[in-house]
């Protein structure tokens, strides 16, 4: 009896010292620190003078994923302003029209939206190297996304990733059961594929 | 009991699927020339930079590519104010003699994308 409960306690033991090495691998907090996150040199002279990220993301909007900021909420609040241009005769183009991508599938219908994006980039950025510059005109493909093509150029790269689906599959169809807090309804000014 | 040993090869399992390094999301490491050439390979962080400046200044204006390895970047062109020079002269940002702030990386990292972008493609699923 003793003997079994003492055993017990062992593997008690170590499963709680595994599941805390393990969860401080995955996140011992938000964000690592440099002298511990793998690519930095810890003996080199910058690690003292580097910004640790957490100094400067945990002040912003928070989100699970990605550097664990929303970073277009983060713009759209202002809190941050990162400069859109270092030469001043370079033209900032912003344009504001959502892209519904997808009509067809199973999974929600994705929203594209222009705006958000081109706060951040140029169209050249992607048009046309990347897709068209006519709705429906390029053919996606989850599979190619995941591969890092088309939206995944950015998306699981530097851009929140893809882990997060129901970021781009937004639009519930019509019929289908509606995930709580999403509107089933197609924004206006959404422009549909042909 | 028999609960706790699942647990246990559980964690054991979630210990060896970690990866072992846990940059922060989108840090990129630049090692083409750098550790052959002497010195420590360049880390470039994303989060930092896109808080001063949008995507399109470095990727549209000063027309770095978006694919990790693919801009040649060489210190010479640096100091002379192309790619990292364009800012870092001594007037957007500190100038290229402060070696140590760029070369901050370990030693034997591949140029790469890191801080676990979860989904590189579907074998990493
Ligand atoms: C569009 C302008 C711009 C470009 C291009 C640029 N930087 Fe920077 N960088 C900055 C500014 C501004 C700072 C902050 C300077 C300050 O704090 O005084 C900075 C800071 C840094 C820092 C220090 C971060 C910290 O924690 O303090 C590093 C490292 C860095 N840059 C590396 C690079 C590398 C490597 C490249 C080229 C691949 C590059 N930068 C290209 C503008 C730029
Ligand atoms: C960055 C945006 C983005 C994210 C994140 C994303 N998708 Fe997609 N997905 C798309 C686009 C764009 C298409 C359109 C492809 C097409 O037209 O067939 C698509 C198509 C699909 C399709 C095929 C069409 C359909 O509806 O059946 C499936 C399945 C799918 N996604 C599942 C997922 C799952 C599961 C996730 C999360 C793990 C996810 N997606 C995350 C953009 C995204
Ligand atoms: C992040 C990538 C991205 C950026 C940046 C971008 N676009 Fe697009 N654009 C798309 C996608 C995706 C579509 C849909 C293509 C399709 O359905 O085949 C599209 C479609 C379009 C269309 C046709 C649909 C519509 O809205 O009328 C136009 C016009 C267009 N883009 C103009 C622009 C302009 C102008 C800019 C720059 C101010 C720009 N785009 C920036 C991704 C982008
Ligand atoms: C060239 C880079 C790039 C490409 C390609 C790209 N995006 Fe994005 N996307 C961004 C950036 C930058 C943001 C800002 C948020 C962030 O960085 O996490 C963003 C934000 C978004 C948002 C808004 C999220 C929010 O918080 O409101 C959605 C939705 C989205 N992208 C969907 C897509 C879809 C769908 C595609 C492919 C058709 C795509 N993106 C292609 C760079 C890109
Ligand atoms: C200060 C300059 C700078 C800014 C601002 C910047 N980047 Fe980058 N980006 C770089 C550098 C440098 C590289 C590495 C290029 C190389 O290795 O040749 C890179 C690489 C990339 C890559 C390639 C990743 C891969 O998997 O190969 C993507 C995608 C990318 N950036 C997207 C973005 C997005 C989206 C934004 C805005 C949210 C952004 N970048 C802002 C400098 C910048
Ligand atoms: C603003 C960031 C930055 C600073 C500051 C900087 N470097 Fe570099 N350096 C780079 C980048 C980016 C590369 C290309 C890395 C690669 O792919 O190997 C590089 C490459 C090099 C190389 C490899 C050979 C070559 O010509 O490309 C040497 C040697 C080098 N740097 C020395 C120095 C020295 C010495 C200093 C200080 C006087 C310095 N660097 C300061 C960013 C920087």
């Amino acid at each position: 009896m003793r003997e079994s409960t003492s055993q017990a306690d062992f593997w008690r033991r170590a499963l709680v010292v595994l599941a805390l090495l393990a969860s401080a691998g995955v996140s011992g907090s938000d964000w690592e620190s440099l002298n511990k996150d793998g690519i930095h040199d810890p003996r080199s002279p910058a690690i003292q003078q580097l910004q640790q990220p957490a100094d400067a993301l945990s002040k912003l909007t928070p989100d699970t994923a990605g550097n664990m900021v929303r970073w277009v909420q983060s713009l759209e609040k202002g809190e941050i302003n990162p400069r859109a241009n270092i030469r001043p005769d370079t033209k900032i183009r912003v344009y504001d029209s959502d892209v519904l991508l997808n009509l067809k599938g199973g999974m929600p219908i994705v929203r594209f939206p222009h705006r958000q994006h081109t706060l951040w980039l140029d169209c050249v950025n992607c048009h046309d190297q990347l897709f068209k510059a006519e709705a429906g005109a390029t053919k996606f493909s989850m599979l190619k996304i995941l591969e890092g093509e088309q939206c995944g150029v950015c998306h699981g790269a530097v851009s929140f990733p893809l882990t997060e689906c129901f970021r781009c599959h937004s639009v519930a169809r019509p019929g289908q059961a509606p995930r709580p807090s999403l509107p089933i309804a197609i924004p206006s000014g959404a422009v549909p594929p042909k | 009991m028999s609960t706790w040993r699942l647990g246990l090869a559980f964690a054991v399992l979630l210990l060896g699927v970690m990866p072992p390094v846990s940059a922060e999301y989108a840090d990129v490491v630049l090692n083409r020339r750098a550790e052959k050439e002497g010195v420590r390979p360049v880390i470039f962080p994303h989060w930092f930079h896109r808080i001063r400046f949008r995507c399109k200044v470095c990727h549209a204006e000063l027309g770095f590519k978006m694919r990790v390895g693919s801009n040649d970047f060489k210190m010479s062109d640096i100091v002379d104010g192309r790619f990292c020079g364009a800012c870092h002269n001594g007037d957007i940002a500190w100038a290229p003699d402060r070696c140590d702030l760029c070369h901050s990386g370990k030693r034997g990292l591949p140029t790469g994308i890191y801080g676990g972008h979860e989904t590189g493609g579907p074998g990493r699923w």
